[in-house]
């Protein structure tokens, strides 16, 4: 029965941290280089743009409810389970979300990349 | 790619570990917090430790947004999962706890990932920016004609 709500805390997290990350993504590619705009507008211009972005809060948002999903799995379960495994299938469910949601092109060497480093943390948290 | 972006992507590595690891130091300084003694929690800011983590982590987050301004999420992660490799450094010889070989066999994992996407491309073209391009490819054809 336990190991039914860890899989759940770690499910909410996968879910919510993917959805951050790609709206946070997604929000920076519409304000654009960031470096440029510095050069171009001043810091207070990038920050305001930033946070005028409705992207942004919303991926904040999603980011606020992953943080306290994983808090509320971690007062249930086991964290050798729930951190090492929602980070790692963090990385194999971005992968997927960015070639859906954002268009990335997700070639053979991404995807390579995304599966070592998602077995690695396993390994470092075992 | 130019060496201030991979100074970007050095800085979401550099900041997402030192921050984590003066958090858990600050936070083994401040003690358990009860839950019924929750409010506590706000008052740990104060521990000068505490104070510097939550800097760096503020750090990480900006050099994260300026990262993924200008690369593919894709990209961003998996290059910047070298801060895991870092956490393992710190713990081992700063920190003085025992990695086993499983650990770092998953440092060698994660190394041989961080190389393989930063070899490759930074950031996918899109219709916009391709629209762009085409747009200055038909405009110095057409002042390439006479």
């Amino acid at each position: 029965m336990k190991s039914i709500y860890e899989w759940g805390a770690v499910a909410a997290i996968v879910l919510t941290s993917t959805a951050g990350d790609v709206l946070l993504s997604r929000a920076m590619k519409q304000v654009g280089d960031v470096g440029q705009l510095r050069r171009r507008s001043g810091l207070l211009a990038v920050v305001g743009r930033v946070l005028r972005n409705p992207n942004f809060p919303l991926g904040i948002l999603a980011m606020a409810v992953a943080f306290y999903s994983l808090l509320f799995g971690l007062s249930w379960g086991d964290v050798s389970l729930i951190v090492p495994a929602s980070t790692s299938l963090t990385f194999v469910t971005n992968a997927l979300a960015a070639k859906i949601f954002l268009h990335e092109r997700v070639d053979q060497r991404r995807w390579v990349a995304a599966l070592l480093v998602a077995g690695g943390v396993v390994l470092l948290a075992a | 790619m130019t060496f201030r972006k991979y100074l970007v992507l050095a800085g979401v590595a550099v900041f997402a570990a030192v921050g984590d690891c003066l958090l858990s130091l600050g936070m083994k300084q401040v003690g358990s917090i009860s839950l019924h003694r929750l409010p506590e929690i706000v008052l740990t800011v104060l521990n000068p430790t505490v104070a510097l983590g939550i800097l760096l982590l503020l750090g990480f987050f900006a050099c994260y947004m300026t990262a993924l301004s200008w690369a593919d999420l894709t990209y961003v992660l998996p290059a910047t999962s070298v801060s895991y490799i870092l956490i393992t450094l710190i713990a081992r010889f700063f920190l003085h706890e025992t990695v086993s070989l499983g650990r770092w066999l998953g440092v060698a994992l994660i190394s041989i990932g961080v190389g393989f996407v930063t070899l490759g491309p930074a950031l996918t073209p899109h219709p916009r920016q391709v629209e762009s391009n085409d747009a200055l490819a038909v405009q110095l054809s057409s002042g390439a004609e006479p």
